[in-house]
């Protein structure tokens, strides 16, 4: 591979690593105050691309206002999940918060299938994402250099909010220990529901970036994602943002070399993060940047 | 082994009875979704002793179904009937060699995928809880990926069909009733005590010296042989398959089935079966055009599983434990009888 090629797909696997980001840190969050693997959370990203479809094709919006509405669907459907089927089930044992989960997970799916139908929709994104920038030898579309810009101002807003706001501390003593801090008079309720809001957000957006990038959208397009999304966020150390968005872009990158460098193994690039994570997860159990919880049990 | 009971004996009695009698009850439609019903208790009986019973929560029976169908598919289906689906890849020589009777096809499904998970223990159980579940969701996945990409053995993404349907009924519900029989006796064993007692307190259960992580395998391999032989008479049944069939949503209706009929109850997975399977089929009406109150609306292909997936959430927030909870049908006999 030359160096031309190299830059090129470094360049895309940094943007496909933002995609990956922005959903890890809504998995990382959420199981870092509730425990609790969010099998939801890409189903929002997906609500929110389907959110823009809708807000473009049929009602006619611009981007930028189908973006601010995909972002208000998504927060709203987050609000609401944590609501209905999380909320009643904070004392519960473990597993059963997961199986809703994943109940929630298939309900998202279907409800929008009923809704939009069973067929592929094609989102059409603005002209501007469709010319091609020549830098040096290599090509590239506006696209590539939008995502990673979006996602490290995105990403430098939220760790302000966690470092420096009222709510960033209190989110993270959650984290710390729930118990304990919401005797001491914290609203965890509402803390919880900020952790949602943010993270639905975030997923929002890498929704919009998806559709741009990969414009079919289906109802189901939020399990292989949110699944490698996930197995980004365990590879970089559970309940650590800054390592969900490591884990993002090792396996962003990883994934686009992959295919780069054996073409005629490229149906199996969709299986790699889950062989990363297993490993990692071997030789070191709380990955890369992993908190030390205590061992994980129902 | 202790002595049978009345109420043991009866059950197993009806249930014989019933599957032999059935094909004078039951018109085809009726046959298929109660072959339908017996396969799917194998598969959850299975499930629910390495989920249920012993507390781990796996998500792969989706990868093991797969191995015994495509196994079960290759033994059965013949040389030349291979060269003629085979459409992106000649079939691998081992896959052409492959050929076998149903007993030894079904049995040889269910090793393999016994085999498989033999060695996917070894790290698997290195996690607990929800790495677990995200690690054998992996694995399910992988299987999947797998499959989609090896032409040469399972014909990628167009799958095999014509697979000779030689069961019936009464290979069905046999089979139901022989893994049901077997799970039980293994839940009242040495090992079944262990792996509840791995369930309750895997803390506890390794410091009374059980071997949790050997306890452990033993059920994921029981589980895995009977999730391959289940997959395999799955094939049969449906006489096509492809990797479509394993995807998350196979291990997602089981899911439901064990934990509205009661994680870790033998009865409450059976009662769950016949909900959820039967219930799916009465559910149909919900994609075709509907009749509200006068009103007619467009079909809506999906509804059904909206529906489903609503059930699963409220079952959860409302009946934690299920129907059954962890009881048998027999320990309400008992306490009736007191």
């Amino acid at each position: 591979m030359d160096f031309i090629t190299f830059f090129q797909q470094l360049i895309n696997g940094i943007s496909l690593g933002s995609m990956y980001a922005l959903i890890a840190i809504g998995y990382t969050m959420v199981y870092g105050v509730l425990r609790l693997i969010n099998f939801a959370h890409a189903d929002i990203m997906m609500v929110g691309a389907f959110a823009a479809f809708f807000a473009m094709d049929s009602i006619g919006f611009s981007l930028a206002f189908a973006v601010l509405f995909a972002i208000i669907i998504s927060v709203l459907t987050g609000i609401a999940t944590d609501r209905i089927a999380y909320k009643p089930l904070r004392q519960a044992p473990r597993i059963s918060l997961l199986i809703t989960a994943i109940g929630v997970s298939f309900f998202l799916e279907n409800i929008v299938n009923v809704t939009f139908g069973g067929t592929p929709k094609s989102f059409q994104a603005p002209d501007f994402f469709e010319q091609i920038i020549k830098i040096g030898g290599t090509t590239l579309t506006p696209t590539v250099i939008i995502v990673p810009l979006i996602t490290m101002l995105l990403l430098a807003v939220l760790l302000y909010i966690l470092f420096k706001t009222k709510y960033g501390i209190a989110i993270r003593a959650l984290a710390f220990d729930i118990k304990t801090v919401s005797l001491m008079g914290v609203d965890s309720n509402k803390i919880i529901m900020i952790v949602f809001i943010i993270g639905s957000a975030l997923a929002a957006v890498s929704g919009i970036f998806w559709a741009i990038s990969y414009p079919i959208l289906t109802p189901y397009m939020g399990v292989m994602i949110g699944l490698k999304a996930f197995a980004a966020a365990v590879l970089g150390g559970i309940g650590s943002v800054s390592g969900a968005v490591l884990g993002g872009f090792i396996l962003g990158f990883t994934e686009v070399v992959f295919v780069a460098i054996l073409p005629e193994y490229g149906g199996y690039k969709d299986a790699i993060a889950f062989i990363f994570l297993i490993l990692v997860l071997l030789f070191k159990p709380t990955g890369i940047m992993g908190i030390n919880f205590e061992k994980s049990r129902f | 082994m202790e002595r049978l009971s009345k109420a043991q004996i009866l059950i197993f009695l009806v249930s014989v009875g019933f599957i032999f009698l059935s094909p004078y009850i039951f018109e085809d439609y009726g046959m298929r979704i109660l072959n339908n019903i017996c396969i799917f208790i194998i598969l959850a009986a299975s499930y629910n002793l390495i989920n249920g019973v012993t507390g781990q929560f796996s998500l792969e029976p989706n990868g093991f179904v797969a191995i015994g169908a495509y196994i079960t598919a290759l033994a059965l289906l013949d040389e030349d009937m291979k060269f003629e689906l085979f459409q992106l890849e000649d079939p691998a020589p081992w896959v052409l060699a492959l050929h076998l009777d149903l007993i030894p096809a079904l049995l040889l499904s269910g090793f393999v995928a016994t085999i498989v998970a033999v060695f996917l223990a070894a790290p698997v159980f290195r996690v607990r809880g929800d790495y677990l579940a995200i690690v054998t969701l992996g694995f399910g996945f992988i299987i999947k990926v797998i499959a989609i990409n090896s032409p040469e053995i399972t014909n990628g993404s167009i799958g095999l069909n014509e697979i000779p349907s030689v069961i019936n009924i009464y290979w069905t519900g046999g089979i139901a009733i022989l893994t049901v029989i077997f799970m039980l006796n293994i839940i009242y064993s040495k090992y079944g005590r262990a792996m509840k007692a791995v369930r309750d307190d895997e803390d506890a259960a390794s410091a009374i010296g059980i071997n949790t992580f050997k306890i452990k395998t033993y059920a994921f391999g029981t589980s895995a042989f009977f999730e391959g032989v289940g997959g395999g008479l799955l094939a049969i049944l449906l006489t096509t398959i492809s990797p479509d069939l394993f995807t998350f949503f196979l291990t997602f209706q089981l899911l439901i089935i064990i934990v509205l009929g009661g994680l870790g109850s033998m009865t409450g997975t059976i009662i769950g079966t016949v909900i959820v399977i039967g219930g799916s089929e009465w559910l149909r009406f919900l994609d075709a055009p509907l009749n509200i109150f006068g009103y007619e609306t467009d079909a809506h292909p999906g509804l059904r599983m909206v529906v489903f997936s609503a059930i699963l959430i409220l079952v959860m927030l409302f009946a934690r434990e299920g129907i059954m909870g962890k009881k048998e049908l027999t320990d309400i006999f008992k306490r009736k009888a007191k």
